[in-house]
């Protein structure tokens, strides 16, 4: 009697340990990615350091799916920069070039104009009704660095939940099956 | 032994590094990479100045370019966006910069151009301040990789004097 109930003992708590050990070493990749983008926005000053391309109007240099990494420095904004920008009222922010720029002679503040390579006109009619000037609240980011493709990895997980669902699924079961 | 799952996940993450390391390798090349660019613009006709409804300056310009800038295209040149804009200063402005023209190039055979072109986009002042002001063309460049930094780069052209008064 002693015998198996120590046996039985030794497995339940090897269990709890194992259990333990899988639920830190889950926790360990969330908060890694979590450092990971934090870091990423402490270094470049940006809100969101790293965005996806959704449509093609900056064809043929960013195609749909490509990703862009943003700073965000209190260097002045010039003409043929790409920035990112928000209109108020408009959920998505929109990656556009600068075509033009007005800045003050003693605020140093600035009227930027922008226009996406592949459209035929500028971004007056995308902004806010009655808007003519984007200024620098509304920049999110510059664009600096540019890297193809590998944001369809996330269209494809918006547009098809069940991917995401399915790869998370199968991921967070290879954590927990996976021993040493 | 290592499982499947676990080969899968090592291959999977010396790709990305290799992939990340590379395209780090070429933005620091690029980066040693100085071009050498030779441009000339003039404008050669003022085809309309007046002062819109609203009541901002606007002028209509026709000017040429040559440019040689087929130095700017290195192995990691996906394309290089040109544009050449109107700078100038006036009471209001510090730094007035507007965009008169732009061009993609695809690839370094197309790298030479030689025009003379309509301002794509015509110079409108924030007011009225162009009448018999001295406007500088810059001709700037944007290049765009295949994977990595992107840079920019520009180059002071000339001078020229708006009219004193309005085209009719």
């Amino acid at each position: 009697m002693g015998f198996i109930g120590d046996q039985v003992e030794s497995i339940r708590s090897m269990q709890v340990r194992q259990v333990l050990s899988q639920i830190i070493s889950l926790g360990m990749i969330v908060t890694s990615a979590l450092i990971i983008w934090k870091g990423l926005m402490v270094a470049t000053g940006s809100e969101s350091p790293v965005v996806v391309v959704l449509s093609g109007s900056m064809e043929p240099g960013f195609k749909r799916g490509d990703i862009l990494f943003l700073t965000m420095s209190n260097e002045p904004i010039r003409t043929g920069e790409i920035v990112v920008f928000n209109i108020d009222g408009r959920e998505i922010p929109i990656v556009h070039r600068v075509i033009k720029v007005h800045e003050r002679q003693e605020s140093a503040e600035v009227d930027i104009l922008t226009k996406g390579d592949n459209n035929f006109g500028d971004d007056r009619l995308l902004y806010a009704q009655g808007q003519l000037w984007l200024q620098k609240h509304h920049i999110m980011g510059r664009a600096v660095g540019y890297l193809p493709y590998v944001g369809w990895v996330t269209i494809v997980m918006t547009e098809k939940p069940i991917i995401k669902y399915l790869l998370i699924g199968a991921l967070g079961l290879l954590v927990i099956t996976s021993k040493e | 032994m290592h499982s499947w799952t676990q080969r899968l996940l090592a291959a999977a993450t010396t790709a990305a590094l290799l992939l990340a390391a590379t395209c780090a390798a070429a933005s620091a090349l690029d980066a040693f990479h100085v071009p050498s660019v030779e441009a000339q613009a003039h404008v050669t006709k003022i085809n309309q100045f007046r002062k819109q409804l609203n009541g901002n300056d606007k002028v209509t310009l026709t000017f040429n370019i040559s440019a040689k800038l087929e130095s700017l295209f290195t192995w990691n040149t996906k394309q290089v966006f040109v544009f050449v804009t109107a700078e100038y200063e006036n009471s209001k402005n510090s730094l007035n910069q507007v965009s008169l023209w732009d061009r993609i190039i695809p690839d370094k055979d197309h790298a030479n151009v030689q025009v003379e072109v309509k301002s794509k986009y015509p110079l409108i002042d924030q007011g009225t301040s162009l009448r018999g002001k001295k406007v500088q063309l810059v001709l700037h460049w944007h290049i765009m990789p295949n994977a990595g930094r992107m840079m920019r780069g520009k180059m002071p052209l000339s001078e020229f004097n708006l009219p004193d008064t309005y085209t009719s």
